[in-house]
């Protein structure tokens, strides 16, 4: 069965290879095979999206119709619920990629993760196409809840800034689903990997822009607050989608980017280390 | 060379001194042996003897502490990454996703293999016909008996022709008719491709029909190496069953084994069922 056939291309002497020779497209290929199986099982199943959805839903309808009420938060000469909805969006992108870590351990429990590392894939170019995956979903989540604010009376500049939008919501996701996967990496089983989720989520939450801007904060949550990688996801959103973020949209995108690179580095130095086996 | 019967040419998987430890607990204790090219060499042993963790270390997945290994002429530490190329690993777990159709999961491996598009489509459909999964090929696999994932399983590490096929507990949760027919078709693919196979396994009749060359594990060592017929011969019986052969060399199973390899021995089980 090792007969040689000649491809479409195989006219000349040197026959086209069987595989990609050229290492960065191979390495996007690879990348970009992760992220679309993510897309596969998505349009299989998107029942976790639609319940993920009630969570922000709740935020914008009950917290942000009763909260605005009391004008007590200097939003920028904007609604509350305009001011909260960048938030809510943060929100929503960073706690389905915060989670993504468990489905890596099930992977790794279940053998998939076994099969692609034994691959000649790169192991960049397995957490990068886990984080892009993360992405996926997170923009899915963000179409969501961006339909959701517009339901209930907020309208936002959805100009070409839409694809800035795409963008700061990809990075987001990529830092937070990268952090998630170091934490599996460390942490290696469910149910661990579940208790940190719960322990993290709202002090990122609470200790970032989301809610109510820097500003009003005592001194010791602002440091916080810009250590806090999500403040610069919900400032950048805020900056694209009302017009009030307090640094230039760039500089969200560079923090983000940054950031998820490190945890794409750590990610894949951690990997193959501690969850091999 | 010191089996000067397997010539000069490469041997498919070379092991000396393999050693791996977990702590205090050392899972592989110096381990060698030899596979020749398109051999087929099994690990026999009970449940945590180390036959899992060897496997492990020659496909990559973990770094040996000691001792050397090459597969397919490299070696596992030190170039991985041709390793990878040359090699394909069925895991003792699951290693496709349910949610996705055959012909995906294949098409997920082609694309991780490197293989380009017009190469990829060839294969695959190679690949299903061989293993009788044509009419299957777009149905998710989740409504796949366990045979079927299995031999899908096995077509996801064949799609680049590797030179090593490695196969962790092959059948294991599989009915007898499965399994006879999961034999059958990693007997095909070494006649046909000249695939080097390497299984471990805890099944003696696995063994028996498929298998070259045996090595015995037990307590992280190798007990016995040889083919049946002169495994019997050291145990003075030429009707010696493989279990009798075992017990002459490894001593009795049940020392071997605990909770956790109950508790995945079962899960592995319950996956297929």
């Amino acid at each position: 069965m090792s007969h040689a056939h000649a491809g479409p291309h195989g006219a000349s002497v040197d026959a086209q290879p069987d595989v990609y020779t050229n290492p960065v497209w191979r390495y996007l290929v690879h990348a970009a095979t992760l992220v679309d199986l993510e897309l596969r099982k998505l349009r299989r199943d998107p029942s976790e999206l639609i319940m993920r959805a009630v969570q922000p839903a709740l935020w914008l309808l009950v917290f942000g119709q009763a909260f605005g009420r009391l004008r007590v938060v200097p939003t920028g000469g904007v609604s509350y619920m305009a001011f909260l909805t960048p938030g809510i969006l943060a929100q929503s992108v960073t706690f389905i990629s915060i989670f993504y870590g468990i489905a890596i351990i099930w992977e790794r429990d279940m053998g998939l993760l076994q099969k692609f590392l034994t691959t000649p894939m790169h192991r960049s170019a397995l957490v990068l196409g886990k984080q892009l995956g993360a992405s996926t979903r997170a923009v899915s989540q963000a179409v969501i809840v961006l339909v959701l604010s517009w339901l209930v009376g907020v309208r936002l500049r959805m100009g070409w800034g839409v694809f800035g939008v795409l963008v700061l919501v990809v990075l987001g996701a990529a830092f937070f689903a990268g952090m998630s996967m170091v934490l599996a990496a460390l942490l290696k089983t469910r149910e661990r990997m579940m208790g940190i989720g719960q322990v993290i989520t709202m002090p990122l939450f609470f200790s970032s822009n989301a809610l109510y801007p820097i500003d009003i904060m005592p001194a010791w949550l602002k440091v916080v607050a810009t250590l806090n990688p999500m403040t610069y996801l919900v400032d950048g959103l805020r900056g694209l989608l009302l017009g009030v973020g307090t640094h230039a949209v760039w500089v969200d995108l560079l923090v983000l980017a940054v950031a998820g690179l490190g945890m794409l580095c750590l990610a894949s130095y951690l990997f193959p280390r501690r969850l091999a086996g | 060379m010191s089996e000067p019967e397997r010539g000069m040419a490469e041997d498919a998987v070379v092991v000396e001194g393999l050693t791996k430890r977990f702590g205090d607990f050392t899972a592989v204790d110096g381990v060698s042996f030899r596979a020749a090219p398109g051999e087929c060499f099994g690990l026999l042993g009970p449940n945590g003897a180390g036959k899992s963790t060897t496997i492990k270390m020659l496909t990559t997945l973990l770094r040996p502490d000691a001792g050397r290994a090459r597969v397919a002429g490299y070696d596992v530490s030190e170039q991985p990454q041709r390793v990878r190329s040359a090699i394909g690993y069925v895991p003792q777990m699951l290693s496709v996703d349910g949610a996705l159709t055959g012909y995906e999961n294949l098409l997920i491996c082609a694309r991780l293999q490197g293989l380009r598009p017009a190469v990829r489509r060839r294969r695959i459909e190679e690949v299903l016909a061989m293993l009788g999964l044509e009419d299957a090929a777009h149905r998710p696999v989740r409504t796949y008996s366990g045979g079927m994932v299995r031999r899908l399983e096995i077509g996801q590490a064949v799609l680049h022709r590797p030179r090593v096929l490695f196969l962790d507990e092959p059948t294991v949760g599989l009915d007898p008719v499965a399994r006879q027919g999961v034999w059958e078709h990693i007997e095909r693919l070494r006649q046909e491709h000249g695939m080097t196979v390497f299984l471990t396994t805890h099944y003696m009749e696995e063994a028996e029909s498929l298998c070259g060359r045996i090595a015995i594990m037990s307590r992280g060592r190798v007990a016995a190496l040889g083919t049946l017929a002169q495994l019997r011969e050291r145990v003075g019986n030429p009707d010696a069953s493989l279990n009798e052969i075992f017990t002459h060399f490894a001593g009795h199973f049940e020392h071997q084994g605990g909770l956790r390899d109950v508790s995945r021995a079962r899960r592995t089980a319950r996956r297929l069922g």
